[in-house]
């Protein structure tokens, strides 16, 4: 196991799977975001409530869902950072805060824009959405940190730190819909057996978180061999590789 | 008459396409400056 | 364990010592912390009803904003002249020492600043009920803020710009915030507001176990 992981670490192996595996991500994020779209804004009928502007839920709730799985990975390879110090996790924490700080300020963006003709207004104070700005202020907060740092292996390990501390904010956000009775409505799918939507409103809304993680993966991996070149500059793969 | 109920979205359409369009923005800029930034370093590199 | 009980009480007093021989960083944080509460109602006229509705969430801000300016202080002389470097390579637990400057920071910002607020809610003639739901919040909230802010402090003491402490500092604390908020509002209109305050009293437990062990793991960083 320690083994497997070492070697999944070692950035030359990394670099060559991640050449192979981004492609393909690459075309299943595509595909799923044009099916979800079509789906989803085209062959869904209208919500009997909401009428049509249900349909910002498409891009919604993948990205505050995206936000808080970001914030999950973010978290995770900042304790491997501060445990293993393996050189990849510092790599995936640091591509991932500026994505995941897009999401969380798309989910707030267009949460916004959605409360606007359900509530009446762009903003309440209610717990979720509280909870949800805190988190981008966690992402900014990550990033403004390690990146003022002139040794980046201490700016990864602080940062790492941080992370750890906001995951505090993770469960809050989750369950603050349940927990406070407030004006945000509940989740849409929290069992899968029997969603609270019609099927031909889930599959569009699946198809999309697909797009959206994959989209997260497709930039993460190109991301990590950015990173991966600049910090193994002078190792002999990496000339022979680009070199050619 | 079908393209026009698809951009009005029942009377909703400037909210649901501005969400969308800062959605695209957003997602946009974010593969832009990777890529960008990946062949920057390549093209570096390859200098040297 | 006496020994660390011993040691624990060296930190705590080293600190309090130094913060009564140089007074002007204790006194000056408390001057802030007046003069905002002043301010405020410059911003919103005499209406002396919207005065008695604002004054205790500004008297919290009021000691969010002297907490972030003060948690520097009790840290960065310490970096600079190496006295942190020192107590790392000794043999005592970080924890440990970290909670005695954790302790001293409250012990010597927070407390005068609780005692001061008290005055000037009298002053500002709020309701006594309202004073006591505001004195038991700032009570549980203010070691909070305290334990969070030296985490924060030990990751970016020295580096460029101040204002990183505050960005860090001011989303983690909008739940302490927004908590004694809604429970100085309950008390306002007459209801219970145990939830309210057992929450804050949970979160400072949590904070107590917790922000020592980051606090150290911080310090750890700073100093590999």
């Amino acid at each position: 196991m320690y083994r497997w992981i070492q070697q999944f670490g070692s950035p030359k192996y990394f670099y060559d799977i991640s050449l192979v595996v981004s492609k393909w991500i690459g075309v299943i994020c595509l595909i799923c975001f044009i099916a979800g779209l079509y789906g989803g804004l085209v062959i869904a009928p209208p919500d009997y409530q909401q009428g049509d502007s249900y349909r910002i839920i498409y891009i919604h709730v993948p990205a505050s869902w995206m936000s808080l799985f970001v914030y999950m990975i973010l978290a995770i390879s900042g304790a491997i950072t501060l445990i293993w110090r393996i050189k990849i996790a510092d790599f995936v924490a640091r591509s991932s805060a500026i994505i995941g700080a897009s999401f969380t300020f798309l989910a707030l963006a267009t949460g916004a824009i959605w409360g606007k003709p359900m509530w009446g207004t762009y903003w309440v104070w209610d717990a979720r959405l509280t909870s949800e700005l805190i988190l981008l202020f966690l992402y900014l907060g990550y990033i403004a940190l390690q990146s003022s740092f002139e040794d980046r292996r201490v700016g990864a390990r602080a940062g790492a730190i941080l992370a750890l501390i906001g995951v505090i904010n993770i469960p809050i956000i989750h369950y603050s819909v349940e927990w406070w009775s407030t004006l945000h409505q509940g989740p849409t799918i929290s069992k899968l057996d029997a969603p609270s939507i019609h099927y031909s409103m889930l599959i569009p809304l699946l198809l999309m978180a697909i797009a959206y993680k994959t989209f997260y993966i497709y930039t993460l991996l190109i991301n990590i061999r950015s990173e991966i070149i600049e910090s193994e500059y002078n190792a002999t793969w990496v000339k022979k590789m680009i070199g050619d | 008459m079908l393209f026009e109920n698809f951009f009005s979205m029942g009377g909703y359409g400037i909210y649901v396409w501005s969400a969308y369009a800062i959605t695209f923005i957003v997602l946009i800029l974010n593969l832009f400056f990777t890529i960008k930034r990946e062949k920057k370093i390549l093209r570096n590199y390859k200098k040297k | 364990m006496f020994e660390y009980i011993n040691i624990f009480c060296t930190l705590l007093k080293r600190d309090l010592v130094i913060a009564i021989r140089d007074k002007t960083d204790f006194i000056n944080s408390l001057t802030f912390f007046v003069i905002i509460i002043f301010l405020f109602p410059l911003t919103y006229g005499t209406d002396s009803e919207l005065i008695m509705k604002f004054t205790p969430g500004m008297i919290w801000i009021s000691a969010l904003l002297a907490t972030c300016l003060s948690l520097e202080g009790v840290f960065r002389s310490d970096f600079e002249d190496g006295t942190i470097e020192q107590l790392t390579l000794s043999r005592y637990p970080l924890t440990l020492i970290s909670s005695a400057k954790i302790m001293a920071h409250w012990i010597i910002y927070s407390a005068p600043l609780i005692v001061i607020s008290l005055f000037m809610s009298l002053i500002l003639s709020l309701p006594t009920n309202v004073i006591m739901v505001l004195f038991i919040t700032l009570l549980l909230g203010t070691p909070i803020l305290s334990l969070i802010g030296s985490i924060m402090v030990v990751l970016t003491v020295g580096l460029r710009g101040s204002m990183l402490l505050s960005l860090l500092i001011l989303p983690l604390s909008m739940p302490i915030l927004i908590f004694s908020i809604l429970a100085i509002n309950n008390a306002a209109i007459n209801q219970s507001t145990s939830a309210e305050i057992y929450f804050l009293g949970g979160m400072l437990v949590l904070a107590i176990t917790l922000a020592p062990i980051a606090t150290a793991a911080a310090l750890r960083v700073r100093m590999s």
